[in-house]
């Protein structure tokens, strides 16, 4: 049994390598079995997830790959200021990452490990049923979506929000970006930001950009409704835990570790 | 009715003069907000929500307490408070105004607010809580309108207000309510997410709000020929008593049940308020200095010798005000968010600039409640001679 988790485990970290040098959605559900990819619904229609193998990801502490092509291709503005600071994808100790599930005798190496975090895309997510202007809304994909021409920034999805997942433009963004990407929106300031799982690259049949640039593969994207996908595959085989489960909002980002 | 606004001494002008200088510092740095960004107060990333949503909070219950003189006077016929009522429902009018401009102000893109009407979300309490908020104003403001214009003509009011004024009973309890539920129904928030906050909400706006009226019906005896009378300063005093005893209770169950069941997501918030943690004690003194007032009012109170003396009342209502203030108005919103979903502690202190927008607001409300007592006192004839 033992044997057949490791060549399962052989097989999913191939798969996990192949995606990243393969940057197309198509390959995130299932070709052989035709229906997964973007604009073809698979079975059971779309839910993208995600599933970060803090095996993979603790080789190389000191790695922001994924934070810093985070920000270039989605404007993310930099403060200096603790209290102004603007975050999508960033990386915390484990203990905060996973207050409810540590205990003093686990591995030291893990309880000191640094946890990419990021908006968990919940399937029950608080910050929608709050939100007072249906400036933030879930797609019948499970993107949790923002509106910042429609958020009058009253930060009740801040307070809503589990994960603290959310920032919000205290002061100008614009002024706070080192290079400006043309290709994404800027924000103004006194609206609420976070991770949009890269929509706009789903939208054009990439991943997301954190998903490409992680050079350890430890970030897997795919439709969690379609069971041959990777993401589904890799949670058919390995116990796989999610932030604060017991609050019921069910996060699409499941955690390896 | 208004033109009695315009005509007053001397005393009555620099006080208008000061509260409006008051306004106008506000305004300076209200713009400075608007053109800065809300990174001018000392909001951050974990603590998202500051001092104007505390003092929202707070002004909401006082709002909702002038049911405590409207309840006894029409449903119980109290008379006595009678020559009160009014000035309650005018403290209400005030009060909900100041709510309606701490939540504009604490918005970060205020022009879009209209936004709450133009895409209205009925899952969100918000659009509740503006609901309830703007027609408790509305209640209000015809209220007192149909009534001291009766008043005015000599004679007895429309028969219509009277379904409105006991409309408004229930919803005075709704405003607080509904305020209290946009906290308590926030799994992200352990602190905040307890069946008790609306009642505690309740007990300590009815314990406020009739003190700030027994302290300004006193205010309004001492340089004025208004004179409710002792038995309604008593009886309302009697409802502080009761709603301070109420809330001394609610504050010990939330505690038994944080500490007894020791689980370390409720408990930290708590410890936080009143011991300080990861040597962070913002709040320590003021939470303390809250406790005793309130301890040390109640026992004025629930003493019918010191009760029944002008000084010591005083003093009791001072402190429960105070201690109502503190709980509220700093405590309650912050340590929602000290330590953070990622039991983190983030250090909030207002700024500045932030404090004196404050102020304004209440300065607004104070000029609110000076221009409409002197309405309703010259309309009886009672100013001072």
């Amino acid at each position: 049994m033992t044997v057949d988790r490791r060549t399962f485990l052989k097989i999913a970290g191939l798969g996990a390598l192949g995606t990243t040098g393969v940057y197309s959605l198509p390959v995130l559900g299932s070709p052989e079995s035709g229906p997964g990819g973007h604009g073809v619904p698979a079975p059971g229609g779309t839910r993208w997830g995600m599933v970060i193998d803090l095996a993979a990801c603790r080789h190389d502490e000191g790695c922001r790959d994924c934070i810093e092509v985070c920000g270039r291709v989605h404007n993310v503005p930099h403060h200096d200021d603790p209290r102004h600071e603007i975050k999508w994808i960033w990386k915390v100790p484990y203990p905060e990452a996973f207050p409810m599930q540590q205990h003093e005798y686990q591995e030291p190496a893990l309880l000191g490990m640094a946890v990419p975090v990021m908006c968990n895309h919940c399937d029950n997510p608080p910050c929608v049923r709050v939100c007072p202007t249906q400036a933030t809304w879930k797609r019948s994909d499970g993107v949790v979506m923002m509106d910042w021409h429609r958020c009058i920034g009253c930060r009740y999805c801040m307070a809503a929000c589990p994960y603290g997942s959310r920032s919000f433009n205290w002061v100008e963004p614009r002024e706070a970006l080192e290079h400006q990407d043309p290709g994404f929106p800027t924000r103004t300031r006194g609206v609420v930001e976070k991770c949009n799982f890269c929509e706009e690259r789903l939208a054009k049949n990439e991943l997301p950009a954190c998903v490409t640039a992680c050079p350890h593969g430890a970030l897997t994207f795919g439709n969690l409704a379609d069971p041959d996908s990777p993401v589904r595959r890799i949670l058919a085989g390995r116990m796989a835990i999610r932030r604060k489960p017991s609050l019921g909002t069910h996060p699409e980002i499941f955690y390896l570790v | 009715m208004l033109e009695n606004a315009f005509h007053g001494d001397r005393r009555y002008w620099t006080w208008i003069g000061f509260l409006l200088v008051l306004m106008g510092v506000g305004a300076f740095f209200y713009l400075q907000q608007l053109r800065y960004g809300l990174g001018i107060t000392g909001m951050s990333r974990d603590v998202s929500w500051g001092f104007y949503i505390a003092q929202f909070t707070f002004l909401v219950g006082i709002a909702a307490s002038a049911v405590m003189v409207v309840l006894p006077y029409y449903l119980h016929d109290v008379k006595v408070f009678g020559r009160i009522t009014v000035l309650g429902e005018f403290i209400a009018v005030s009060a909900v105004t100041m709510c309606l401009a701490f939540i504009i102000i604490d918005l970060g893109q205020p022009q879009r607010a209209l936004n709450m009407v133009l895409h209205p979300s009925p899952r969100s309490i918000l659009f509740w809580d503006m609901i309830v908020l703007n027609g408790y104003l509305v209640l209000n403001v015809i209220i007192t309108r149909v009534t001291l214009d009766a008043e005015r003509n000599g004679e007895a009011p429309p028969r219509w207000i009277r379904p409105v004024i006991i409309l408004s009973i229930p919803w005075a309890i709704s405003i607080h309510t509904v305020t209290a539920f946009i906290y308590s129904g926030l799994a992200a928030r352990p602190f905040w997410m307890t069946a008790i906050l609306a009642p505690r909400f309740l007990a300590s706006a009815f314990s406020s709000g009739p003190a700030l009226l027994i302290l300004l019906c006193l205010i309004l005896i001492r340089f004025t020929k208004f004179d409710p009378g002792w038995e309604a300063i008593q009886k309302l005093a009697l409802v502080v008593t009761y709603a301070v005893l109420a809330n001394i209770f609610f504050v010990l169950m939330e505690l038994f049940t944080a500490l007894y069941s020791d689980i370390p997501e409720h408990l930290l918030h708590f410890r936080y308020l009143y011991l300080g943690l990861d040597g962070h004690h913002e709040l320590v003194p003021w939470m303390w200095t809250s406790a005793f007032l309130v301890v040390a009012s109640a026992v004025i109170l629930v003493t019918p010798r010191l009760r029944r003396q002008k000084r010591w009342l005083v003093a009791a209502c001072i402190g429960v005000v105070v201690a109502m203030w503190i709980e509220k108005g700093l405590g309650m919103v912050v340590t929602g968010f000290v330590p953070s979903p990622l039991e983190t502690v983030t250090r909030y202190v207002p700024t500045f600039p932030e404090v004196a927008i404050t102020v304004s607001v209440y300065a607004l409300g104070a000029l609110m409640v000076t221009v409409f007592y002197r309405i309703a006192l010259s309309v009886r004839g009672e100013l001072a001679g």
